[in-house]
């Protein structure tokens, strides 16, 4: 029998290295890529809870959670799509302009 | 400790997760980090099976793996990302405090979960196998949160309008 | 836990589905060549019926190249994926009813799973990734466009596929597929077969398109549309992988001649079979054999499909898709439910 801490010291691994990613990566898909990472630890956490609370409302956030995170891909790809057409790259470094 | 068939696969799916995880955010390629990501989200689907929530973990494999990675294969595909050379990361100090501070939040809560003495709720398996399944979830969502589950789909109307207006060339 | 009764199904399943692949390629040459007035394969074994063989052996003879600046960790695992995608969706398939064999009753389906519809729709979303990842590993052009092309398609009839499925789950109320057959077992107005194909005749339709477009045979087999792209997503690929795709095609083909049989078609049930008082063998018999039989006519209408209709431009299939597919699937849907709701 798994407890649930085992659970939490899982996701809070996997939220820790979505974090490392989104702190440290300069393509902007693949800090993209790391906000899923963490989004999809939290949701793990979510769901641990449910199942060992015996409480449903951790699985419907779960499901709520996932429609936010296809409605935020499709806008946030759509952004990326928008930017490398304006700046031919993908470097969050060099997509700067808000402090010009 | 008696390795039971739930705790060496409760391990083999965390340790596939972590390892996954680790090479998304570590892989050059953007098409190795998507593969990787899949990876993360299938170990992930069987960690929702060990919880006994069986409609997460396929909704998990059906939007996640199936829809939202195939958008992003797909755009990295259509601005054929190739170039990586400009893109190469380099070391520098703000990144070492970055990955330090990060550990150090992990530390805390490593440390809050594990030596906190806080008492945990064991699981009720029947209760866990019932509130998983796809009848429970279906009656659920169309009562309790029948409201937020009407909201969502103005939210994935605007996301659908936005993400066309934004990826038109020219707003004519 | 008992393992060798699904070891010794999964042995059966696979055997049985890749002798169906290579009668249906060898038939499906037969019915091209009678089609366009020419004789087909005849020269290996007796009326060439050895001929899906010969072309095995030789798919594994050739050399396997793979092309210089390819990525070769995803070149190989792209064909993979699609087999193995296009494989496993079969376990969830009921073949039959009970069995009994050797004094013990066998379900005749490899995994009786409660939600076997969305398990079905996840691993015909994972498809994708093998003809995606085939084209972009290629590093050859003609291969990309092939690979972005299908998933485009692939995505775009996902939607209408899923929801054609919908209405039959209204109606059944279950998501097993077994469940799914027994709601068809029963008769309307006492003489017609619940199948869904007469409760659900727009959903049949929206459906079969899906199917078509979802494996990839004409007219929708722009992925591979061979004037324009040379081969598609498979232009570099050659031997063993090449027949990997070629076989992931073919399984995909009989995979959802199934599947519209289970949903649409009443599955493994015989019509009026309760009223002749047949001993239970030989009822869960004749269902395994009118399971194949129907699934043999599904896959007869797709090749003949294939060999009379020309292709849709690639803008056609997409508006075909998204206006056409999908507002009547939906409309078929806000429909049912209507019905439903009326009547319960």
């Amino acid at each position: 029998m798994i407890e649930l801490e085992s659970y939490l010291l899982l996701s809070a691994i996997t939220f820790v290295i979505g974090v490392i990613g989104v702190l440290t990566r300069r393509n902007a898909i693949i800090v993209f890529m790391s906000i899923e990472l963490m989004l999809n630890s939290v949701n793990l956490t979510l769901v641990a809870f449910s199942a060992f609370l015996g409480d449903p409302t951790g699985q419907m956030l779960v499901f709520f959670v996932m429609t936010v995170a296809a409605a935020e891909a499709a806008v946030g790809l759509a952004i990326i799509i928008a930017l490398f057409r304006n700046k031919q790259t993908l470097n969050i470094d060099e997509i700067n302009i808000l402090k010009w | 400790m008696i390795m039971t068939f739930e705790t060496v696969l409760f391990y083999f799916l965390a340790a596939a997760s972590i390892a996954s995880a680790v090479m998304v955010i570590t892989r050059r390629s953007p098409v190795m980090s998507v593969l990787f990501l899949i990876v993360n989200f299938f170990s992930l689907a069987g960690l929702y099976l060990t919880l006994h929530a069986q409609f997460i973990a396929v909704i998990q494999i059906i939007v996640y793996a199936g829809a939202i990675m195939v958008l992003f294969l797909f755009v990295i595909m259509l601005l054929n990302l190739g170039d990586e050379q400009r893109l190469a990361e380099r070391i520098s100090y703000k990144k070492m405090i970055a990955v330090g501070l990060s550990f150090a939040v992990l530390m805390e809560v490593l440390y809050v979960v594990a030596y906190s003495g806080t008492e945990f709720p064991t699981k009720n398996l029947e209760r866990a196998v019932e509130i998983g399944t796809v009848e429970y979830i279906g009656r659920e969502l169309f009562t309790t949160f029948l409201f937020p589950f009407e909201i969502t789909s103005i939210l994935l109307l605007a996301a659908i309008i936005g993400a066309v207006v934004m990826a038109k060339k020219k707003i004519d | 836990m008992n393992l060798i009764e699904p070891l010794v199904k999964v042995v059966l399943i696979l055997a049985v589905m890749l002798t169906l692949v290579i009668l249906l390629v060898y038939s499906e040459r037969r019915i091209s060549a009678f089609i366009q007035n020419r004789i087909g394969p005849n020269r290996v074994g007796p009326k060439g019926i050895l001929q899906a063989v010969a072309d095995v052996v030789k798919l594994l003879m050739k050399e396997d190249i793979v092309p210089k600046n390819a990525n070769k960790p995803i070149h190989d695992l792209a064909p993979m994926i699609s087999i193995g995608v296009a494989m496993s969706t079969f376990a969830v398939i009921p073949i039959g009813g009970t069995m009994v064999l050797l004094g013990q009753s066998v379900r005749l389906m490899l995994a009786d799973v409660n939600i076997g519809i969305l398990y079905i729709l996840a691993l015909t979303s994972m498809g994708v990734y093998g003809i995606t990842l085939a084209g972009w590993s290629s590093n050859s052009k003609y291969s990309l466009l092939g690979g972005l092309r299908s998933s485009a398609q692939l995505i775009s009839y996902e939607l209408s596929m899923g929801l054609s499925i919908v209405g039959v789950l209204l109606i059944a109320g279950t998501l097993q597929l077994d469940g799914i057959v027994q709601a068809q077992s029963a008769y309307i107005g006492g003489w017609l077969p619940a199948w869904n194909v007469f409760l659900q005749p727009v959903a049949f339709v929206t459906f079969v398109v899906s199917a078509f477009a979802e494996t990839n045979r004409l007219p929708f087999d722009l992925p591979e549309a061979e004037p324009e792209l040379v081969g598609g997503y498979h232009t570099e690929y050659s031997g063993l992988k090449f027949g990997l795709f070629m076989l992931s095609e073919y399984v995909n083909l009989v995979v959802a001649s199934a599947i519209i049989v289970t949903l649409f078609l009443g599955g493994y049930s015989v019509p009026f079979a309760e009223y002749m008082n047949l001993s239970a063998q030989t009822v869960s018999l004749i269902q395994v054999l009118t399971f194949c039989v129907k699934t043999a006519g599904v896959i007869l209408f797709f090749v003949v499909i294939r060999w009379t209709l020309p292709r849709f431009r690639y803008d056609q299939l997409m508006d075909l898709g998204w206006k056409v597919m999908l507002p009547i699937a939906l409309a078929n849907l806000v429909v049912t439910g209507f019905i439903l709701a009326a009547f319960s």
